[in-house]
């Protein structure tokens, strides 16, 4: 984890920063998820508020490392919709992970 | 050649394995790819609007617009989504934006409690501390505390509405304009009107070499 991210996640009284100016993503992948997110709702896969609900579930549920809820949210909604499966998701991961695919987004 | 991919980054030659929610990143955003769903270009297109197209630069250009249009600020307070399109700003259809006014003796202040619905198109995406849980459950219980956090100290006279952002309406502040501003361009104006003001954790601030003029 990235220090901003831990700085951006930080919890208790301590964890409002209250400065301008910080980065929207803390890293590359954080804006993938949540490019991916608004384009399918822009193309109509589902309707935002479907998305939003699974989100506001997630983080109710999970810690708050934010876009990690987001991309639990997104691939929760895309399961339940039938538009991937938990199996070639895993199997995706699996290759990014291994580096047998080129982890560049 | 040794790599058959066009990309130029340092990791090229020494690819680092990514983390599991990288990896999980990757493996949605091929397999949406491969299916037809969009393309990394849509994406790419997405976020680079979201970091540098969209963002509270247009909101404080409806203020300011606002401050120096009465006509305006009236379409505004009323029908928020059809005033910012006047100005050339996108608000998608199905949900509401409501601009609440900051006057004399009423300061508002947003929150989504929830999640982190937040009015993208007039203010680009939330800072981190907007989705953070001490400020979505405070804000709400102690808004006068988190505001003096945020050096914005109340007196006890002017009242603090907190505005619980949803799904269908997002809403927006909209800050007092600062004395000492008569006869400021739209231009000028819109400059001293940051995101923070337009959240409700700040008030315009006139910087000082413009005061001493």
């Amino acid at each position: 984890m990235s220090v901003d991210n831990r700085v951006a996640h930080l919890e208790g009284e301590a964890a409002l920063p209250r400065k301008n100016g910080e980065l929207v993503f803390a890293a590359p992948w954080e804006g993938r998820a949540f490019g991916l997110a608004v384009l399918l709702s822009e193309k109509g896969a589902y309707a935002w508020n479907d998305f939003r609900e699974r989100l506001v579930g997630e983080i109710a549920n999970g810690d708050d490392a934010y876009y990690e809820r987001w991309l639990d949210a997104l691939q929760s909604l895309l399961l339940a919709r039938g538009v991937v499966t938990a199996d070639e998701v895993s199997r995706r991961a699996d290759e990014y992970a291994r580096l047998e695919r080129d982890p560049v987004f | 050649m040794s790599h058959d991919h066009d990309h130029d980054h340092d990791h090229d030659h020494h690819p680092e394995a990514p983390s599991p929610v990288e990896a999980r990143a990757l493996a949605l955003e091929s397999l949406l790819v491969e299916k037809g769903l969009l393309t990394s270009e849509e994406v790419d297109r997405i976020v680079s609007m979201y970091e540098h197209d969209i963002g509270p630069m247009l909101g404080a250009k409806v203020v300011a617009r606002a401050w120096v249009d009465e006509a305006y600020k009236q379409r505004l307070l009323e029908d928020g989504p059809a005033a910012v399109k006047e100005l050339g700003i996108s608000y998608p259809a199905g949900t509401q934006l409501v601009v609440v006014e900051n006057k004399q003796d009423v300061h508002n202040v947003i929150v989504c409690t929830l999640c982190s619905c937040y009015p993208w198109p007039v203010l680009g995406l939330p800072p981190t501390w907007y989705k953070s849980p001490p400020y979505r459950s405070r804000m709400v219980r102690e808004p006068r505390t988190v505001l003096e956090e945020f050096n914005l100290t109340l007196p006890d006279e002017v009242a603090v509405n907190v505005w619980d952002s949803s799904s269908d309406v997002r809403y927006m502040v909209l800050p007092q304009r600062p004395q000492g501003t008569e006869g400021w361009t739209e231009e000028q104006l819109a400059g001293i009107v940051t995101r923070d003001c337009m959240i409700g954790v700040a008030r315009p601030r006139i910087p000082a070499e413009s005061a001493a003029r």
